[in-house]
């Protein structure tokens, strides 16, 4: 038997797993001792809650542990322990987020912060796994938090992030982290998995204060309301839709001094942007091909950069437009779809537009529609790209259309 | 974080009222609604929260009991309330049990039974939050009560049928007219029937009506104290839905009964018991012929003797033909039996 030589003490005390965004999130949701979780299948966000279940089986974590009979029951079943102060998390894909649909828009005027991981999934009908940010996106309008992730690490921290944002008592909104279908839920990495001291330090205890529902504090929650009162309630969520700006860069500044890591801007990743001519902007896993792209198109002179978007809603304004007008040209590339929108654009490209619209400089946008359905953005896919916009730099212009990559046409 | 040694899970112990004298004056549902004269599922709400006491949550489907009862700045609830969403009795019921439970474990939250009661109307109950309420009726590690208040439309919205509508009956969705008399064909679901035959870990089904309110609280608290998922089914006059004079809800809730109509059963651990007047039809007494109490409502106007020979029939087939009599729907094997023979 070998004699057991003492390790080199790690600079960090985080351990260091290789697991998928799925377990990441897993991992982070054991970290933040989570109450109470609610599960219903549908590829490929199930992947958190098998991992989850093992955990619980595994005596790693203490929490209810239901598996409801649909995603509508699912989301309410949390909403309602969110209620007497447990902290949840629940989930869905695709078709699944949306037959959960009528339980997402009530949460954000209920001040519920539940955690919800969305594994984008295409949109049935013809019934696909692949990514597409459709199904998270349809909430953007009616006061979840919305963000995408990248990586396992961003996965698992991003999780400590949200819980830290959504129970704010300044927020008290949902939140839904997004993961691309696949290339991040099911593809595992290398990733730091911090000591559940150092969380104790980052994320209070979730307090529901004074909305608390319990005999002790015999409060009647969402009485029915018309014309007399609905816009006082939809301006409070506003205003809490706002406030959590503050609270998001509070959240990661914290992060950092806990941690040790951890984005300075929490709102969007910036490759190679500094002198960059060209800025490329996308959500989510389609920044791997990019960022390969950019480094082959760099080696040939051209200056090309990323804007990687974490933070869709609140949308980061002010600090995307500073970081987008100094390029030449944009190309903003959409893992959705808007049919009969402006342009025929996706989603960001169109809320992009919207942000510009004020800005002292505007450089030409051109809109893409790339990766449908999960399908792989190529490198070519992402040359043709920039080369358009490299024209566009060029005349000046925009075009008042949008081009869909990698279609066979 | 681990579990904690001190929590047993374990459910308020509610004693029955012995007698309307010995029922306890103290109101949680008072006034600050603004429900119809006459309205019996009100009432039902009154005597819902006397029956479980101050230490209970009570969560609210969408119907009448959400909108005629919470209006924004004013609520009748003494104790905490929360409107859940149509079809989500059942997961409210749930959620919070096990919110309460994951905290009570984990020594977040102080260990002390909390009745948990969930409401709904027929259509939320029934027809929307059909499955909801069968997967919560399946966690018997989840304390609480789901009370179905069947005012027999979706009474709410301008009296529309839902699954619980009687027979043939008028609604803004099912009017008579002169090339259909009856548009409504389908007959009444057997709610708390299907509710106890189908989740075998539900200790308790029962069904009230508050023209017996002592009794009805005891189920309540029966419910409450024996612990798991359980169910209550209470039929409620509606003067508005079943257009009649808000003076007879009382009467009209009677007269379900002794028809055979609604029949009032308890089904404990399995064991189905009836109690009050059915007790009695089931002991010989004769059943109310149900035109006593069809036509004593506008909804059921337009029967012609034809219709109400048809719903007599009916009836009385739950009665002579089911296994259970009015309980559940199998068929008797002797009356196979004699069916077979017949042909």
């Amino acid at each position: 038997m070998a004699v057991a030589t003492k390790a080199t003490p790690a600079a960090t005390d985080d351990k260091e797993l290789l697991i998928s965004g799925s377990e990441a999130v897993a991992e982070a949701l054991v970290l933040a001792d989570l109450d109470v979780v609610t599960a219903y299948p549908i590829r490929p966000y199930d992947t958190v809650m098998q991992a989850i279940a093992k955990k619980i089986a595994n005596g790693e974590l203490v929490a209810e542990y239901i598996v409801a009979e649909g995603e509508h029951s699912q989301f309410e079943i949390v909403k309602h322990a969110s209620t007497v102060g447990a902290r949840v998390f629940c989930g869905s894909s695709g078709v699944g987020w949306m037959y959960a649909m009528e339980c997402l828009v009530v949460t954000p005027p209920l001040r519920v912060p539940m955690v919800a991981l969305v594994g984008n999934r295409a949109l049935d009908d013809p019934g696909a796994f692949g990514v597409e940010h459709n199904d998270a996106l349809v909430v953007r309008d009616v006061g979840w938090l919305l963000c995408w992730i990248d990586t396992s690490q961003e996965a698992l921290d991003t999780t400590l992030i949200a819980y830290r944002v959504a129970e704010d008592r300044r927020v008290f909104l949902p939140l839904a982290i997004s993961a691309d279908g696949a290339f991040l839920t099911h593809s595992q990495a290398l990733t730091m998995v911090p000591p559940k001291e150092k969380v104790d330090r980052f994320l209070p205890r979730y307090d529901r204060g004074d909305l608390l529902l319990h005999p002790d504090n015999p409060i009647t929650v969402a009485p029915q309301a018309n014309e007399d009162w609905v816009i006082e309630i939809r301006r409070q969520n506003n205003e809490a839709m706002k406030r959590a700006y503050t609270v998001i860069e509070e959240a990661y500044a914290d992060f950092r001094r806990v941690f040790g890591r951890g984005p300075e801007n929490p709102w969007f990743e910036e490759y190679m942007t500094d002198d960059a001519e060209i800025i490329l902007v996308g959500m989510g896993t389609i920044s791997l091909p990019i960022k390969v792209a950019i480094r082959e198109m760099r080696a040939k002179g051209k200056k090309v950069g990323l804007v990687r978007l974490r933070w869709f809603r609140p949308f980061p304004t002010d600090r995307l437009v500073a970081a987008l007008s100094k390029a030449r040209a944009l190309g903003i590339i959409d893992r959705d779809y808007s049919f009969g929108s402006p342009f025929g654009s996706g989603v960001v490209a169109n809320e992009i537009r919207a942000a510009l619209y004020n800005a002292e400089r505007r450089p030409p946008l051109l809109s893409f529609i790339c990766g449908l359905g999960g399908r792989e953005v190529t490198l070519e896919d992402v040359y043709k790209a920039t080369d358009m916009c490299y024209g566009a730099a060029k005349s000046g212009k925009s075009d008042a259309t949008t081009h869909w990559l990698g279609v066979r046409e | 974080m681990a579990e904690t040694t001190t929590f047993t899970n374990a459910t308020q112990i509610l004693e029955p009222f012995r007698g309307v004298k010995k029922v306890t004056l103290e109101e949680y549902f008072t006034s600050g609604h603004r429900t119809c004269q006459g309205c019996e599922s009100a009432l039902v709400m009154k005597l819902m929260v006397k029956a479980s006491g101050p230490r209970t949550i009570v969560l609210g489907s969408t119907g009448c009991m959400y909108v005629a009862n919470t209006t924004y700045y004013t609520t009748p609830w003494v104790v905490p309330w929360m409107h859940t969403q149509l079809g989500s009795s059942g997961s409210a019921a749930l959620g919070t049990a096990a919110g309460l439970k994951a905290l009570m474990r984990k020594g977040k939250m102080k260990s002390e039974p909390i009745n948990v009661i969930a409401f709904c109307g027929d259509g939320g109950g029934a027809d929307m939050g059909l499955g909801a309420i069968s997967a919560t009726l399946t966690h018997k590690e989840y304390n609480s009560l789901i009370l179905l208040y069947d005012n027999e439309s979706y009474a709410n919205t301008d009296i529309q049928l839902s699954g619980m509508t009687p027979y043939g009956a008028h609604t803004t969705f099912s009017p008579p007219g002169r090339a259909k008399r009856i548009i409504h064909t389908r007959w009444k679901k057997n709610m708390a029937g299907m509710m106890a035959a189908g989740h075998p870990e539900c200790r308790y089904v029962a069904t009230v009506c508050a023209s017996y309110a002592v009794e009805m609280m005891n189920k309540v608290r029966r419910a409450l104290t024996i612990g798991g998922p359980t169910f209550i089914h209470s039929l409620d006059p509606c003067p508005k839905g079943w257009d009649y004079d808000p003076m007879l809800s009382h009467e009209l809730g009677e007269l379900a009964i002794e028809t055979g109509l609604f029949p009032l059963y308890e089904v404990e651990d399995g064991v189905v018991k009836y109690y009050g007047k059915t007790r009695a039809i089931v002991e010989g007494r004769a059943r109310k012929p149900v035109r006593e109490y069809l036509l004593k409502q506008g909804r059921f106007a337009h029967f012609t003797e034809e219709d109400l020979e048809y719903f007599q029939k009916k009836v009385d087939e739950t009665w002579e033909k089911w296994e259970i009599p009015a309980v559940i729907p199998f068929r008797r094997l002797d009356a196979t039996r004699a069916a077979l023979d017949t042909k």
